[in-house]
């Protein structure tokens, strides 16, 4: 019986791992490559083992201003995501504390907004950009990546606020507590959890989003998404910088969705799978 | 006072989400019905179906149609089967489990743009990349992917990036499988095959639906990828509809047949969106 | 003048009446219990009187004052929940000391009535850890001091003893008693369960479908039930039941006065089996003995109506044997048909 299980977590182990080794490998290599030289980059059998080199990085800088895009990234994604929450939260709080019985039609018909192909949008977005002379701005972006996610936002915050017990807020209200009262001191610190989490999901979506970026941006309110396109058919060997700058990029956001995996399950399929 | 305050707190994401929602839609309507270039910004003349017309006619519509298809139903099967066989693997203990499951999502928080590009070059070179090189290991000449198999090279790249979202949503899912039945069902005398196509596939197949309609919602829309590696190409053998009204609208600037477009691609999700919102309404409350 | 009196109280959900005309009286320093099976409305009408509902119509009156309109938290009310409600991210200090802060009361005070009510809690040593440290008694402990900081005119209690394993339930019962013995303050308790209302209570309403069925004090309930509901709720187990035509030799007892249709009642302890042979009775059949150590309890069959006897001494008989079944004559209830009691 203790051999059928040591094999049976033996073979488990193996094939778990050879997976995910596999399966993780082109991010290894990206990884491995970004601190290669070019030529290291290119050679043929690609190598595993080699004296690392931080100059691409430099380059990278020096050649595209990566610093520039990554301002643009970080501008767009925490302005969409600030002005989404302020948004956002009243709405969904109303909707789980002062539920009518159109709250939930209300809800689905938000989230319904977010299933619209973006390329719908994409004609009358771009001429009206172009109309109002916003075409290439971070403004415009900022509020087409809030306008994306607004509705995740919402569901979000409503789910975390309807997380917290009724029984709670009913205590608080038999102690004495106004409604603001109530939100100061029972709904918000126990809502924090979800903001966060809220709050960084949305931060990785407008990050990487990349239909809107490359449609309405070029030089001046690029994101990163924007700089990683331009490498798509350069001059001379690039694979190296190609790699930094897509490490500079992709990096903080990976390490982010490690920590929010529950939360991105939650948020993605709108909470119909428990 | 009491009914006043609910409102005016949801006053401002129903009014946004609306224009967001009604202002493209209504002005995509009307585009598709007129003859508009952008190149040509001061001509506007009504010529009513027209543009569907062209657009249907389009010798590039039937592939595009054809390829997105292809695309989404490959997408989802890889990653409905592979994302089941991993969850089952990952989902009992074993050393370095933790680990497994970490490494294993990272592929779907990389930023599409750099999923493109990681696969154009770094692996999918016919001579430098990383599967030519294993081709040329096993002594077979490496394909040139991105103009021989252009769709198929599309379609990996993006299963590669969603498989961990399916990953994810079934290993939640096979979390909350219930022990005890599983026991019962041991005790029943069902075998480890039979255990899991009534039980375990049973259970999923809530989270298979929902993860089928979500790729099917999202996969429509796939851009980046299309645009950075093959631009639809060779031909229009890797074009897609989103990609298609894409050229429409920004290369040819002939909005009036890409509002025609969009608005079949938006009739298409519509669909798609509707059966999702009904599992989603069920849960609601 | 009543302290605490419930007029003519309804409260309908769309098409649904939960409470149908509740009028009920309470006294200063009584220990009402509300009991009734699940759905009878028992905890509707404690958060209606807590104020978390809007009465539908009718009117409430505390102290002379008319609150059926007043917000909750100036009703001078306190209430314990079910499942304690406890605020999760403060400690059991801030817990208990919330009411107080938000009414502006000074912490001198503050810290004062806290340490007396966590005091006489045992609650002294917790005081700074936080609700998920503690263990479900001390919670429910905890529950209960945040109430008694308060000072309320009336104690609202929702089936605290409900999350509460046996054990812990009995203990706490027992603490609750002798702390309205020590407090003396008013209070409503609801309870599914009926040895809780027997024990605790002062006077005990029973409660149905939204209606009052009897109020009374725990042994006027045991001894008069106003109706066959009443008799078979409380009392455990509860009251037997023969219809009148199932066995005419104990319908006679009854010397006439039970209707041809109604329903004789007799309580377990009324009930005497006697081996064969033995006593007057009607003869039976053992169905079952349940040996609980202080009582027994005899499963008969009567010409097809089961009884349950119970008694104080341990039994031979076995089941499938040949019994004698007596009654106690004066230990009958009697029931018209629909249901309604029958006093001499």
């Amino acid at each position: 019986m203790l051999k059928e299980n040591l094999l049976a977590i033996s073979l488990r182990t193996v094939f778990a791992w050879a997976a995910t080794l596999l399966l993780f490998f082109p991010l290894g290599w990206l990884f491995l490559t970004a601190f290669k030289t070019e030529l290291q980059a290119i050679h043929v059998p690609p190598l595993f083992v080699f004296e690392p080199t931080m100059e691409n990085f430099g380059e990278v800088q020096r050649r595209s201003d990566y610093l520039l895009y990554a301002r643009n990234s970080l501008i767009t994604s925490l302005g969409s995501t600030v002005i989404g929450m302020l948004i956002a939260a009243p709405a969904a709080y109303s909707m789980a504390f002062f539920r009518t019985r159109h709250t939930r039609d209300i809800l689905m018909w938000m989230l319904s907004t977010k299933m619209m192909p973006a390329v719908g949008a994409l004609v009358p977005i771009y001429v009206l950009a172009q109309t109002a002379g916003m075409l290439d701005t971070l403004s415009a972006l900022t509020l087409v990546f809030m306008l994306s996610n607004l509705p995740i936002m919402v569901w979000m915050l409503y789910t975390s606020f309807k997380d917290i017990p009724g029984e709670i807020l009913e205590a608080a209200r038999m102690d004495g507590a106004t409604l603001w009262t109530e939100f100061r001191h029972v709904v918000l610190p126990l809502a924090v959890g979800g903001f966060a989490s809220t709050g960084l999901l949305c931060l990785v979506l407008s990050w990487n989003e990349a239909f809107w970026a490359l449609n309405l941006s070029s030089a001046k309110a690029g994101t990163l998404a924007t700089l990683i396109a331009s490498y798509s058919s350069p001059e001379g060997l690039f694979w190296a910088k190609l790699s930094a700058a897509s490490l500079m990029a992709i990096a903080p956001i990976v390490v982010f969705g490690w920590f929010s995996q529950k939360q991105l399950v939650q948020g993605l399929t709108f909470g119909a799978v428990k | 006072m009491d009914r006043l305050l609910p409102r005016a707190l949801m006053m401002p994401a129903v009014l946004a989400l609306l224009l967001w929602m009604v202002v493209p839609l209504v002005m995509t309507l009307y585009f598709s019905t007129v003859n508009y270039n952008l190149m040509q910004p001061g001509e506007r003349n009504f010529i009513g179906l027209e543009n569907f017309h062209y657009f249907i006619t389009d010798p590039d519509f039937w592939p595009a149609v054809w390829n997105t298809l292809v695309l989404i139903g490959s997408v989802i099967v890889i990653t409905v089967v592979l994302g089941i066989g991993l969850a089952l693997l990952v989902n009992e203990p074993f050393p370095g489990r933790g680990i497994v499951r970490v490494l294993l999502i990272s592929p779907f928080f990389v930023m599409p743009a750099v999923n493109a590009l990681l696969w154009k070059h770094m692996m999918m070179n016919p001579i430098y990349g990383v599967l030519a090189n294993v081709w040329k290991f096993f002594g077979l000449t490496p394909i040139d992917w991105l103009t021989e198999v252009p769709l198929f090279s599309v379609i990996v790249m993006v299963a590669w990036q969603w498989l961990p979202f399916a990953c994810l949503i079934f290993i939640t899912s096979l979390q909350s499988l219930d022990r005890e039945q599983m026991e019962a069902a041991r005790m029943d005398g069902a075998n480890a095959f039979q255990r899991f196509f009534y039980l375990t596939l049973r259970h999923l197949g809530r989270p298979m639906a929902v993860v089928i309609m979500i790729e099917m919602i999202f996969l429509l829309s796939i851009f980046a990828e299309i645009a950075i590696t093959t631009n639809g190409g060779p031909g229009n053998e890797s074009t897609n509809l989103t990609y298609m009204i894409f050229k429409q609208s920004l290369m040819n600037f002939d909005v009036g047949v890409a509002s025609a477009g969009a608005l079949f691609a938006v009739i298409l999700a519509n669909i798609v969106a509707a059966f999702l919102i009904r599992i989603i309404g069920k849960n609601l409350d | 003048m009543a302290y605490l009196e419930l007029q003519n109280i309804t409260k309908s959900f769309a098409d649904a009446h939960i409470i149908k005309g509740v009028n009920l009286a309470i006294d200063k320093g009584e220990f009402i219990v509300f009991v009734g099976p699940s759905g009878c409305g028992k905890s509707t009408l404690l958060r209606l009187i807590a104020g978390l509902e809007p009465i539908t119509s009718g009117k409430l009156v505390l102290d002379g004052q008319d609150i059926s309109h007043v917000q909750s938290g100036k009703r001078g009310l306190a209430m314990v929940f079910q499942s304690y409600a406890l605020y999760p991210h403060m400690s059991v200090y801030d817990n208990m000391s919330f009411a107080l802060k938000l009414a502006g009361v000074d912490r001198q005070t503050i810290r004062q009535k806290v340490s007396q009510a966590a005091a006489s809690l045992n609650l002294t040593q917790y005081l700074e850890r936080t609700p998920k440290e503690l263990s479900g008694g001390q919670r429910q402990r905890v529950a209960i001091g945040r109430a008694i900081v308060r000072s309320p005119k009336v104690f609202l209690f929702d089936e605290p003893l409900s999350n509460l394993d046996a054990a812990l339930r009995g203990n706490t019962r027992v603490e609750i008693h002798k702390l309205h013995k020590v407090l003396g303050a008013t209070t409503i308790y609801v309870t599914h369960d009926q040895v809780e209302a027997m024990t605790l209570a002062d006077r005990v309403v029973v409660l149905k479908d939204g209606l009052i069925e009897q109020v009374g004090t725990p042994l006027e309930l045991y001894d008069r039930p106003a109706n066959r509901f009443v008799a078979q709720f409380i009392g455990m187990p509860s009251m037997n039941m023969v219809a009148a035509d199932a066995v005419p030799s104990f319908s006679q007892l009854s010397g006439g006065r039970l209707p041809q249709d109604g329903f004789l009642g007799v309580r377990p302890e009324g009930v005497r089996v006697y081996p064969k042979g033995q006593g007057l009775g009607e003869p039976g059949r053992v169905d079952l003995v349940e040996s609980l150590g202080a009582d027994t309890l005899i499963h008969v069959d009567v010409h097809g109506t089961q009884l349950i006897s119970r008694q104080n001494e341990r039994t031979p008989l076995q089941a499938g044997e040949g019994v004698q079944v007596e009654l106690d004559p004066s230990a009958l209830h009697m029931f018209t048909r629909e249901g309604r009691a029958l006093h001499a």
